[in-house]
């Protein structure tokens, strides 16, 4: 298939996110139709919309941009399509460190430390990542070493869980691990976006070394790409997206690895052109999912993170079998 | 004219060392193959050629220049190099894939008018452009081969170094590419520095030959010069005798070591 232009991709993508962004403000429990959004001071529905649905739409963006973004550059890094910061166990090492603040209470006091703990745990995990697969990175160790964050992760919360002082403090973190945008605050946004802003921005800047790196390590030094400095912008970059949008959403797995296969019959593989295409439609598809997570219909709200993971799961066997078609 | 050369370099890869002291001046507008039994350390000479590795000792001069003191992307204006297994991870078109080679030229903006041009010339140079618009995961290895080729002329390189650049390749594919090789050197000037391990292909293609072999440079000359049988014998063990071919001396390879 022939890639469309950019200008009509980004016309399109823009296009989708401002009426789903449009949707969001109005969908819910409570259907609020955009008339009652011009009488602030008549329609007290008034305050669904700008208390607890626009920063929740806001943090949908935000956050699906930081997954998509995220995704295109590991995918592009790794040279692998199913690498996404969940299945390489970033995202769950930044929930690792989110659940220690939590566990030790102090995120209760000092709310700004749970991104910090998330981030952190975001920048070990690809730390290691990184480190494990060294220069030669074959798609084998860095998949074996996303396994083993994971695990390690797991762990963590097994015990956090264990430990937990309270059913309350258990049912929060449970909560927390399943991935949602429900109730978020403007706090939230204010914790979140600024990192998620910067680590995005320092993920669009590789672009030219992800594509470099399509001719493998060698190829892309000896295109005079520097290397190193490609994988600590790459460190930075998703430990702040990554983590800071863990930190107030948990953990919501698939946006991704999916969003990036989305795009490539429409703007073709290079790795570097995928990079904000990603981003945009990342954002309009967690949109899009927590909407259908909001009006399903159900004795408790279903979580965002749920639903993207009934849909993203087939996806990604689905993924699976096209891919063992072709090698075949 | 462009120069490059190593001085007294030696690589050390755990107690092994892999290069040395080799010294070598190469020469701009001919072909340079460097041939040498297994684990002589000739993709070594060729990855410190290309500034991609550093010597633990010695240097490596480009027009005069250390290359250590080059940018990157100086030096990859200047030095393209092809490695020996090539990897193309994404199923990009083939003007894309030669694109890449412009990498060191480009800003924030992407590829230039200037840059596209440079594109067209190098695919028409490798004889890809008429295959620019398919994909590179349906071209048969030889396609692959010249469109990789065609990626390292895009950046229109002074030094062209690429390991063992025929393994693989049918003998349609090994002349075809051994004759853009020739033209890169002889018509257009640059500077080819080729490893082999095909003996033939090296005294018919190459303008020089180095023979490495534990780290040293065992012979620098001619092709008739370094493939002679006295150095072959020291080099491989083998036994071999010139013969005159049809299309000039061929090198019959009589007995092994055993």
């Amino acid at each position: 298939m022939k890639p469309i232009s950019r200008p009509l991709l980004y016309t399109l993508l823009g296009a989708a996110l401002v009426l789903l962004s449009l949707v969001s403000m109005s969908a819910g429990k409570i259907w609020v139709p955009w008339s009652a959004w011009l009488n602030p001071t008549s329609d007290p529905r008034w305050m669904i919309v700008f208390e607890l649905r626009l920063p929740r739409t806001i943090l949908g963006i935000a956050v699906g941009m930081a997954l998509g973004v995220s995704g295109a550059a590991l995918q592009g890094y790794t040279r692998n399509p199913l690498a996404d910061p969940g299945v390489l166990g970033v995202s769950s090492m930044a929930a690792f460190g989110a659940v220690m603040t939590l566990y030790i209470g102090a995120a209760m006091s000092m709310p700004w430390l749970m991104p910090v703990g998330a981030m952190i745990g975001a920048m070990i995990g690809i730390g290691v990542l990184l480190l494990l697969s060294g220069a030669g990175s074959s798609v084998l160790t860095f998949i074996l070493a996303g396994m083993i964050l994971n695990i390690v992760a797991t762990g963590g919360f097994s015990l956090a869980l264990n430990l937990a002082p309270s059913p309350w403090a258990m049912s929060e973190i449970i909560n927390w691990l399943l991935g949602s945008l429900a109730d978020r605050s403007v706090d939230e946004v204010r914790l979140a976006v600024p990192f998620i802003i910067v680590g995005s921005i320092l993920l669009l800047t590789i672009s030219k070394a992800l594509d470099a790196l399509t001719l493998g390590d060698a190829g892309a030094r000896s295109l005079g790409i520097n290397m190193n400095r490609t994988r600590v912008i790459l460190a930075l970059g998703l430990g702040l997206a990554c983590g800071a949008s863990v930190a107030v959403t948990g953990m919501i797995g698939f946006v991704g690895l999916v969003t990036p296969h989305l795009l490539r019959p429409l703007v073709g593989a290079r790795p570097g052109a995928l990079l904000m295409p990603s981003a945009l439609a990342g954002a309009a598809i967690l949109l899009l999912t927590d909407i259908i997570a909001r009006i399903t219909p159900s004795v408790v709200e279903l979580k965002v993170g749920v639903v993207m993971a009934a849909v993203g799961a087939p996806f990604f066997l689905v993924l699976l079998v096209n891919m063992r078609r072709r090698a075949a | 004219m462009s120069s490059l050369t190593v001085t007294d370099a030696y690589v050390r890869l755990g107690e092994k060392a892999v290069l040395a002291g080799v010294s070598a001046a190469f020469a701009a507008g001919q072909i340079t193959t460097i041939i040498g039994p297994n684990g002589a350390g000739k993709s070594t000479l060729l990855n410190l050629l290309a500034g991609l590795r550093l010597p633990d000792r010695g240097q490596i001069e480009l027009d005069g220049a250390d290359i250590n003191t080059l940018t990157l992307r100086a030096r990859a204006q200047r030095v393209a190099y092809l490695p020996q297994i090539p990897e193309v991870a994404w199923a990009v078109d083939v003007r894309t894939l030669v694109g890449l080679g412009r990498t060191p030229f480009i800003g924030a903006r992407g590829l230039s008018a200037e840059d596209d041009a440079a594109v067209e010339r190098a695919m028409i140079a490798g004889g890809v452009a008429a295959m620019a618009e398919r994909t590179v995961t349906t071209l048969s290895g030889g396609e692959r081969a010249r469109v990789l080729i065609a990626r390292a002329l895009a950046g229109e390189p002074q030094w062209l170094l690429a390991d063992e650049p025929l393994t693989g390749l049918d003998p349609g594919y090994q002349l075809d590419v051994a004759s853009l090789f020739r033209k890169m050197a002889h018509d257009s000037g640059r500077g080819v520095i080729v490893t082999l391990h095909d003996l033939h292909m090296a005294l018919r293609m190459s303008d020089r030959v180095i023979v490495l072999a534990e780290g040293r440079v065992l012979a620098d000359g001619t092709p008739m010069e370094a493939l002679s049988p006295q150095i072959l014998a020291q080099a491989y063990g083998v036994q071999t005798r010139f013969w005159d071919g049809e299309a000039g001396p061929v090198i019959e390879i009589i007995c092994g070591r055993g």
